[in-house]
């Protein structure tokens, strides 16, 4: 690969790895805290998940020349994080955690389906291994909207809210780098445009069928800045209290 | 305010006095038995319950309860509802006093190889 389609992979690869640990550990805070046991133990496990995908990324940019895994997700500071804005926000009440549950794995998940037919073999491989875990997460992702959408008045208002709250973050995720064409031109990765086309695509149904109304097109304004690591006030406490223990003594042997 | 060593709690606000009203009866989701196959052509084996509100969410919560190990290639879930079972009272029902004849062990087959070996001195 040339030093430029070098650079454009890492590039698109950091946005993965950032999304996924993030929002692992976002979703993670819930653990514990959930609404019910049984939903507790899945949103935990599918968190750990998630943690577990960014490892997979996080590998494979260590095989590119970048620092180690654990020095990589641990020791880096709030701004040099490229995830998008929209997973770093706190969590609030669990309908907020649902749909941005639901909004980002689809998205996360028609980004490794895409990502599955890389010229790239490594993140292709990956794509492949992960593809059954993403299955499930936005399978348990869809029954919820549907079933909160539809359920009582309390619950479709609290997910229509949500689901506004979420949307112009949500669009964030498809914030253009300075290396799109590299990434289409070398095959590597088609291009955040073709993922929010699909992922459209892919979410009205569902938000048809729960009842939900995506906010109109002319209030779309999407929260860019994530991806060139400019954050909200809430990543920095969010990094430093996922790096706690392992700053304690990071030479430790785990 | 709740100070807590778990940060989350801590950033929840919680009222020192806060009271928190429990759940009225029966103010909360039935249960539905699940029964996880390991590999295809295998029985479906009895694992477990899970609490769901309906079939399609005992399935969604049945597949990370006892099926994230990854030892599961299909999952049924049956609402505890929907299964007729026997009475308690009527365990005597189960009672096999003097049927040994109806199993194996009731015939004599050692008995009669040991007395042909000895016979034909094998």
């Amino acid at each position: 690969m040339s030093d430029k389609t070098v650079a454009a992979t890492i590039d698109l690869l950091y946005k993965i790895a950032d999304d996924l640990l993030i929002i692992g550990h976002r979703n993670s805070e819930w653990t514990g805290l959930g609404p019910i046991l049984e939903e507790d133990i899945s949103f935990s496990s599918m968190a750990q998940d998630k943690i577990g995908q960014s490892q997979g990324v996080f590998t494979i940019l260590h095989q590119l020349g970048e620092p180690e895994m654990d020095t990589n997700a641990f020791h880096r500071s709030a701004e040099s994080f490229h995830n998008a804005q929209f997973v770093e926000l706190p969590n609030g009440e669990y309908d907020f955690s649902l749909m941005r549950h639901f909004l980002y794995d689809h998205a996360d998940q028609i980004r490794f389906e895409m990502l599955a037919n890389s010229s790239f073999e490594p993140i292709a491989k990956l794509a492949r291994k992960i593809k059954g875990e993403i299955k499930y997460h936005v399978y348990h992702a869809n029954v919820w909207v549907v079933k909160l959408g539809t359920a009582n008045k309390e619950s479709h208002e609290r997910m229509q809210t949500a689901l506004n709250i979420c949307w112009n973050y949500a669009l964030g995720m498809f914030e253009e780098s300075n290396y799109e064409k590299t990434l289409i031109n070398e095959e590597i990765f088609v291009g955040e445009n073709e993922l929010k086309k699909k992922w459209l695509e892919n979410i009205t149904p569902f938000l048809e069928k729960a009842s939900l109304k995506i906010p109109s097109e002319s209030t779309w304004k999407p929260v860019y800045g994530g991806r060139n690591c400019n954050h909200t006030g809430h990543l920095k406490p969010l990094v430093l209290e996922m790096s706690e223990v392992f700053n304690i003594d990071p030479d430790a042997e785990w | 305010m709740i100070q807590s060593l778990d940060p989350r709690i801590t950033r929840a606000e919680i009222e020192e006095n806060n009271s928190i009203s429990p759940l009225k009866d029966l103010d909360q989701w039935e249960t539905y038995e699940v029964f996880h196959q390991k590999k295809r052509g295998d029985q479906h084996m009895h694992v477990g319950i899970v609490h769901a509100p309906n079939a399609e969410m005992a399935l969604l919560f049945a597949k990370e309860q006892y099926g994230r190990r990854g030892v599961s290639v299909n999952i049924w879930v049956v609402c505890t509802r929907d299964v007729f079972t026997s009475d308690y009272d009527d365990t005597d029902m189960f009672d096999v006093s003097e049927k040994q004849y109806r199993e194996a062990g009731g015939y004599k087959v050692m008995e009669k190889i040991n007395k042909y070996k000895k016979a034909n001195k094998i």
